[in-house]
């Protein structure tokens, strides 16, 4: 069993990250005009409906929020073990000349958002795009950073960031997780 | 997850868990047809030959969309000019695909077998069977769930009539694995010079009226009547055929209002279907066609990738 090493974010850390987040995206969009709220499957999903909760009690605004799937623009199909599955991509409204922003729960070597930068450009071209990340870990193999960042965490690669959501794991928290030898 | 097929020959060792998660992988892959641009990269770089060796539109060309819109190259192998009507064996064309460095095998073949035999010679590339003489036709038969599935959602407990020539028929043999591991009653239906003898042993039941036998059903299939048959002396006419077997309206309304009509194609109108029933309410043939796309993506996409041993 991989040993949970630390805890690094509670449920009440997570809702004030998101709050702050929810905040910090009004304020550079001057509102929420043309905004859009795109979860990356799995969990940036449910961090995408937190948001979009947020932005209901805060600004009483109703955010077109959808989920994007981008499994099938992976570049690591040939060599994974498992085969990932492929999950619901739902986009709401037309997302040409919005402002999309991508929420994803940990940033790590950059390529899921490559892939999702690739799935969003098939869809529709958005008047530009921005990153929401509640965990940036480092080891970036790509040029890509995120806009809007919950927390900093320096990891060393045997490790593994999880983010758990109330939704799918039955509690909000983030912990990081040693992996074991294989 | 852990996809453990490589190859699709038939689908007996397929479990209902595994159909389940295909089935709704599936729906995820009919998504994509939605949009305005329908390929995604997933399967990249792989090469898949399409090896024809019967007649085909449909399957042919439905593979042929679902490889293209995962990305894969495809290159199109067909009877005619080819070297197997030169006079080279099964075995050497397998050796000749692999050395061509093909992932992947698509193989309609008249014989028996053919697919099981060409898995076995090809060490690395995936085989999927797209039609073995009168043994199977797997793809057809998830098309065929799915379509149905979509519309009726959990099909345990439900019952399908197959109706007509189910003797030649390997997309009857399929239907039935794969409808019954879901836990669906099949009567079969028809004239009993175009019925197997083994009809038990394949998991069904038989009913020598249709009326009969569509009674209470949820879904009526009706099977191509090739018109060779008459020449062989198995039906007496095909307006014969029609007037008792074919699926008019008077036959379905037996079933009511809620069964699904559906039929692999391509139809004969007036001989197992009537135009009123093949263009009604009821039948869902073009989407058994979406679905058909949809079904090889998610086949495709779930045996070709991932690193296998």
């Amino acid at each position: 069993m991989p040993q949970e090493k630390a805890l690094v974010m509670t449920q009440q850390d997570m809702f004030r990250i998101l709050k702050r987040i929810a905040i910090e995206i009004v304020e550079r969009n001057k509102g929420l005009d043309d905004v859009v709220l795109l979860g990356i499957q799995r969990r940036g999903v449910y961090l995408a409906n937190r948001l979009k909760d947020l932005f209901r009690d805060i600004e009483e605004v109703k955010v077109p929020t959808g989920e994007l799937d981008i499994t099938l623009y992976r570049d690591d199909i040939p060599t994974l073990l498992e085969q990932p599955v492929v999950h619901s991509t739902s986009i709401p409204v037309d997302i040409a000349g919005k402002k999309l922003i991508l929420v994803d729960d940990v940033l790590y070597t950059g390529r899921t958002i490559r892939a999702a930068l690739d799935a969003l450009m098939d869809l529709g071209r958005p008047a530009n795009v921005q990153l929401v990340i509640l965990v940036d870990r480092g080891h970036r193999e790509l040029p890509i950073q995120a806009d809007y960042v919950g927390k900093n965490i320096p990891t060393s690669r045997s490790e593994m960031v999880e983010v758990r959501v109330t939704e799918l794991d039955g509690e909000d928290k983030v912990v990081i997780i040693e992996r074991n030898e294989v | 997850m852990n996809w453990r097929h490589k190859d699709l020959i038939d689908l007996d060792d397929w479990t209902r868990e595994e159909l389940n998660l295909f089935l709704e992988q599936a729906n995820y892959m009919e998504e994509l047809l939605n949009r305005p641009i329908k390929k995604v990269p997933a399967l990249r770089g792989k090469l898949i030959v399409n090896f024809f060796f019967e007649p085909s539109t449909r399957t042919r060309v439905s593979f042929e969309l679902a490889e293209k819109m995962l990305s894969a190259d495809v290159v199109n192998w067909s009877s005619s000019g080819s070297s197997v009507s030169k006079g080279e064996t099964l075995r050497d064309t397998a050796w000749t695909l692999e050395a061509m460095g093909a992932d992947a095998v698509v193989i309609r073949y008249g014989a028996v077998g053919s697919a099981d035999y060409l898995s076995r010679k090809l060490k690395k590339a995936s085989v999927f069977n797209a039609g073995d003489g009168t043994h199977g036709h797997p793809t057809q038969a998830l098309l065929d769930l799915h379509s149905a599935w979509k519309k009726l959602g959990n099909l345990e407990g439900s019952r399908m009539a197959i109706v007509g020539d189910v003797l030649h028929s390997r997309v009857a043999r399929s239907n039935i694995k794969a409808f019954s591991k879901m836990g669906v009653k099949v009567i079969l239906s028809g004239p009993a010079t175009l019925m197997p003898t083994d009809i038990p042993s394949l998991g069904a039941e038989y009913d020598p009226d249709p009326r009969s036998a569509v009674k209470d059903a949820d879904m009526i299939y009706l099977l191509r009547i090739q018109k060779e048959r008459q020449e062989q002396g198995l039906i007496p006419s095909l307006d014969e055929y029609h007037l008792r077997y074919g699926a008019t309206e008077e036959l379905v309304s037996l079933a009511g209002k809620d069964a699904l009509v559906m039929h692999p194609g391509p139809i004969n109108r007036r001989v197992e279907i009537a135009s009123e029933v093949a263009d009604g309410e009821q039948s869902i043939i073009l989407k058994q066609v979406r679905s058909g796309v949809a079904v090889r993506m998610a086949l495709l996409y779930l045996c070709l990738g991932g690193v296998r041993n």
